[in-house]
């Protein structure tokens, strides 16, 4: 229901008159101007209602409102409220005494009068504009006083009141009574695809049929049915989403909705209370045991002081993985500048009492996330000589400084040339430099270059 | 750099003709108010206001009515009497009518609407600034948006001719474009006599091609939106960028000289075009050596204030430059980028699942995790249960367990799923449907249509050669085809789906793609017998992506363009990129 063509001429008029009359300012002026020419060139879609946009608007300063409604309400009055008008709706807001009356010419404003003046000799006149109005659409109202058709507003075919409902026009929809009206109106609304209109005519039939229809007629009704399940997420109604998704059997989609519940609630005690209810609901299998984690989680927030929150011990509980655990874990040592730690989390014993290094994650990872906490060399040189294959040790002891574990390996390698280049990395008259002299020297060492 | 478009290129519309149609009707209907003096952002808390009246611009959500409705009611209670209006913009929804009905201050509050639906970021782009539009269409099935986007679709019409030419791929795609025919049908004559401007018109669903959005990107424009996330066309600098103490925003758009140069530019060309180009400017200070004072009066006059003009948006765009390269050496963005292409051409899976499941398990960031499991998922047609079951668990416990309603969520978009065996899944069906009646099947279809739908992205990258044989390196400098916008790696597959349209003008040739896009009833073309248009306005195309498109499509078409000589124009729901469709989607604690 965007704004039409007419509601735009009238802006553009009344808004100009204001700038013309208050603002000399030329610049504006002429923006104003080039507006006004583009929307001009829009041609005047013209609504029926459109006489209504000569009255006065009554603004702010106008009585508030009485009751208005757009369709969804009922009373025996309603045919005054399908009165179609936006503007109406829009700002002036005591509508229904006005809807009754016959349009009484003093409502013309002086605005109107000017209106005239300020434009320009495309101006076109009602006449003009009615004229436009493609009467196949509005052929039974044209020719009637508006007075009169507003009681024949109550024959609308459901494709006329869903073309009113789209253009946002008030559109009762109570004579729609019969189930089969009532589906047909819901045919047409979704054949028109706006989901605006789709869940107004939801909303409708929601508060005109009991829940077993509804959900029963929805169901062969995918796409309405998404709105719908969509409008009760929304507005909140749990309840009702609740019965749907039972009624439709989608027991998951079910569980999942109550358990989205829990994000709303602040309090831990409360909160964890709540999760409790969910352990039962239907969750795939996967699931219920997350739902299952998530409870006992909270219930250990509780109690973090407690023994039971020992590293290990929530790995075993949660089920955490190796890697995973290894990982947070060894973050969060290396933070803490914590190197014992992090050497026992990589030391495991065989049955005969030997320890092992061990590291799931692969040592070389293990090094970079070292240095990512800026673990000095020493630290870092114990696990980069670790690393099983020799090429990614070399990288990783190179691109580290790690200068021994370099020397050392291409001793092992006895590749001389690269131990020659190496030598020009370090620094001069340090400590590598000689170890490397004297290796280049020993005779010891079959070369193999 | 920044290659200048052929000669015969058409000229752009001028689009700030919307911007002057929507700020003329705002500041109408702000005027029917007396004095608005100030504009406060809608949040859940009391007004502080003093004011007799209170004016709310927003958009059509029912947690803004319910805001509206506590502030309005928490007046009447306390005895004070103030005068409320709601515009609400692009459009009112009969929802939020409802709401304020049942909330009791349907007469209390008076309403209005601003049909403001294109805003024009730059020239050749208007967005709808609809973010939403994602959530609601392609996660909750939500039409709501369909009406405003045939809207904006009459309105462009209306303003630059009818649109002679009309393609379009998706569901969404396709209502819309019905909706649209139908709003020009009843306002017939419209657009009658009128030459078209633009020639061809392009409608894309954004779920016709996830994988596109899902990667990092690495041209410019699509990189500081990645980076520092640009907001309605302007990006706020942080001090990091500014070299100073101050946050700076900046609009970014082509009338920024230096950006204009460098947007579309993939990084690794950027750190050189912007040194020499402060050579340049360092030479042309340096003439001011030397001269008279007659032309040093006039260096002063005329070219200093462009000078350091320049200079202020070159040393901008330097810090941005090396802010981002901060911020990507330190997350390893190279050995990212070569688990995505090894994920887009299929290759080392194993390797790249590890990658990933060691991303979630150092809690890198969600966003990131999510979004490299969605393109695993989406590149290999989903994952291996096994993985899937994995890697979920480990992403709960490492990012928590509510997140199970992000995997719900994504597994319903069909951005994250498990493998099932796709042909025994048809045959099991097609069984059971003979067995039951319809109504039943149906049913069954549905619940077995998550799965049904399958992503195929393997099949479609070979049959559309989205992978770029290259012998030897890809000249980033010269780029030769549109995969230069994700380093010669890939061709993002929604540009090239438009580049084969616009080469057929149709959609002959192409049914095994549009199957395999599970689009075989989305897709259309239609064209006016009567042509009208001329050369010119037939090398002007419209290309509406609904549900957003990212900077680096924007790129690619904009590569095209200049190679072929048409010129895009670009109308998104919204500009979106890979953290933005995740966060859509996440499902976490307000």
């Amino acid at each position: 229901m965007n704004r039409t063509k007419g509601d735009e001429e009238e802006y553009w008029n009344s808004s100009k008159f204001k700038a013309f009359t208050f603002d000399d300012e030329d610049d504006e002026l002429s923006q104003l101007k080039e507006s006004k020419r583009a929307v001009n060139s829009l041609r005047d879609f013209v609504d029926d209602d459109d006489d209504d946009d000569d009255l006065e608007r009554v603004s702010w300063s106008g009585e508030p409102v009485g009751s208005i409604s757009w369709s969804i309400k009922e009373t025996a009055g309603n045919s005054g409220s399908t009165h179609e008008g936006r503007e109406q709706l829009k700002s002036r807001n005591s509508f229904s005494s006005y809807a009754q009356l016959p349009k009484p010419t003093s409502t013309y404003s002086l605005s109107s009068f000017f209106r005239g003046r300020t434009r320009p000799g495309s101006f076109q006149s009602l006449s003009d504009a009615l004229s436009d109005t493609p009467a196949k659409s509005y052929a039974p109202e044209l020719g009637r006083p508006k007075g009169e058709y507003r009681d024949y507003s109550n024959d609308w075919s459901p494709s006329d009141t869903v073309r009113r409902l789209r253009k946002g026009k008030v559109c009762s929809l109570e004579r729609f009574r019969s189930l089969q009206d009532k589906l047909q109106l819901l045919e047409e609304a979704v054949s028109m695809h706006d989901g605006n209109v789709i869940t107004a005519v939801l909303i409708f039939l929601k508060r005109t049929l009991c829940k077993e229809i509804l959900f029963r007629e929805l169901e062969v009704r995918q796409v309405a049915l998404r709105h719908l399940i969509h409008f009760l997420k929304e507005i909140g109604d749990q309840k009702l989403l609740l019965d749907l998704f039972r009624y439709l059997d989608r027991t998951e989609e079910l569980a999942l909705s109550h358990y989205r519940e829990h994000l709303n609630i602040q309090d831990p005690e409360k909160r964890k209370e709540f999760l409790k209810t969910c352990i039962g609901l239907p969750f795939s299998a996967e699931d219920s045991a997350h739902i299952q984690d998530h409870y006992t989680l909270l219930e250990r927030q509780i109690i973090i002081e407690g023994t039971f929150s020992s590293p290990i011990n929530l790995k075993k509980t949660f089920k955490i993985p190796d890697k995973q655990y290894v990982l947070t874990a060894l973050a969060a040592r290396a933070k803490l500048r914590a190197w014992h730690d992090v050497d026992a989390l990589f030391t495991t014993k065989n049955w005969l009492g030997y320890t092992k290094k061990r590291a799931p994650i692969g040592f070389h990872r293990v090094v970079e996330i070292l240095h990512k906490n800026s673990a000095p060399v020493q630290i870092l040189q114990e696990y980069v000589n670790l690393v099983e294959d020799v090429d990614t040790k070399l990288n990783l002891a190179t691109k580290f400084k790690c200068h021994d574990v370099v020397i050392d390996t291409y001793r092992d390698l006895k590749d001389r040339q690269q131990l020659l280049a190496y030598r020009s990395k370090v620094d001069k008259g340090s400590a590598e430099e000689e170890k490397i002299d004297a290796l280049l020297s020993s005779p010891q060492i079959r070369w193999k270059n | 750099m920044a290659f200048p478009h052929r000669p015969d290129a058409p000229e752009l519309p001028d689009f700030s003709m919307l911007k002057r149609l929507a700020r003329d009707q705002l500041i109408y209907l702000l005027e029917q108010q007396h004095e608005v003096d100030k504009l406060y952002k809608v949040e859940n808390k009391p007004a502080l206001s003093s004011n007799e009246q209170l004016c709310f611009l927003v958009r059509p959500r029912i947690k803004n009515m319910r805001y509206i409705a506590n502030l309005v009611n928490a007046d009447k209670l306390a005895g004070r009497t103030r005068k409320y209006k709601v515009i609400f913009s692009p459009q009112k929804f009969y929802a939020c009518e409802m709401v304020l009905e049942e909330e009791g201050i349907y007469g209390d509050v008076s309403c209005d609407e601003w049909a403001f639906s294109l805003l024009p970021l730059d020239v050749d782009l208007l967005s709808m600034e609809l973010p939403e539009f994602f959530r609601d269409y392609f996660l909750e099935g939500d039409q709501r948006w369909i009406n405003t986007v045939a809207q904006a679709l009459h309105l462009l019409s209306t303003l630059y001719g009818p649109f002679p030419n009309s393609y379009g791929i998706g569901r969404c795609a396709k209502m819309s474009y019905e909706l649209w025919r139908k709003l020009e049908e009843e306002e017939d004559g419209e657009t009658k006599g009128r030459r078209p401007e633009i020639g061809h018109t392009f409608l894309l669903d954004r779920d016709t091609d996830f994988v596109t959005a899902l990667c990092s990107q690495v041209v410019y424009e699509g990189l500081v939106d990645d980076t520092f996330r640009i907001k309605c066309g302007s990006v706020d600098f942080g001090p990091e960028v500014t070299s100073s103490d101050k946050s700076l925003k900046v609009l970014l758009n082509a009338e920024d000289k230096v950006f204009s140069e460098i947007r579309n530019e993939h990084f690794s060309n950027v750190f050189g075009f912007l040194s020499q180009k402060a050579r340049n400017l360092q030479a042309q200070y340096d003439r001011r050596r030397g001269m008279d004072i007659k032309q040093m009066k006039n260096f002063v006059s005329q070219e200093l204030k462009g000078l350091k003009q320049e200079h202020r948006l070159l040393s901008l765009h330097i810090g941005a430059c090396e802010s981002i390269m901060k911020k990507k050496t330190k997350q390893d963005f190279q050995e990212l980028i070569k688990t995505e292409h090894a994920l887009l051409e299929g290759f080392s899976i194993r390797e790249s699942t590890s990658y990933i499941e060691e991303h979630i398990d150092r809690q890198v960031s969600p966003i990131e995790s999510l979004r490299l499991m969605c393109l695993l998922s989406i590149t290999e047609n989903g994952l291996i249960p096994k993985d899937y079951r994995s890697l979920k668990t480990q992403y709960l416990q490492s990012y928590g367990p509510e997140h199970l309603l992000t995997f719900s969520n994504l597994r319903r978009a069909g951005l994250l799923t498990e493998q099932a065996p796709g042909d025994t899944l048809t045959a099991v069906e097609s069984k059971v449907s003979k067995l039951v009646t319809d109504k039943a099947a149906g049913k069954i279809t549905d619940a077995f249509s998550s799965l049904a739908k399958r992503s195929n992205f393997r099949a479609i990258s070979k049959k559309l050669n989205l992978i770029p044989r290259v012998d030897g390196e890809y000249d980033l400098k010269v780029p030769r085809d549109m995969a230069y916008v994700f380093s010669g790696a890939y061709v993002p597959l929604s540009c090239r789906i438009i580049e084969q349209v616009l080469e057929r003008r149709s959609w002959q040739g192409l049914d095994e793609v549009v199957r395999l896009l599970n689009c075989s009833e989305f897709a259309f073309t239609d064209m006016t017998k009567e042509d009208k248009a001329s050369s010119e306005s037939l090398r002007l195309i419209l290309v509406v992506f609904l549900g957003g498109c990212t900077f680096s499509e924007i790129s690619a078409l904009r590569f095209l363009g200049r190679e072929k000589g048409y010129r895009f124009i670009f109308l998104t729901t919204a500009v979106t990129n890979s953290a933005r469709l995740m966060e859509a989607m996440s499902e976490v604690k307000a």
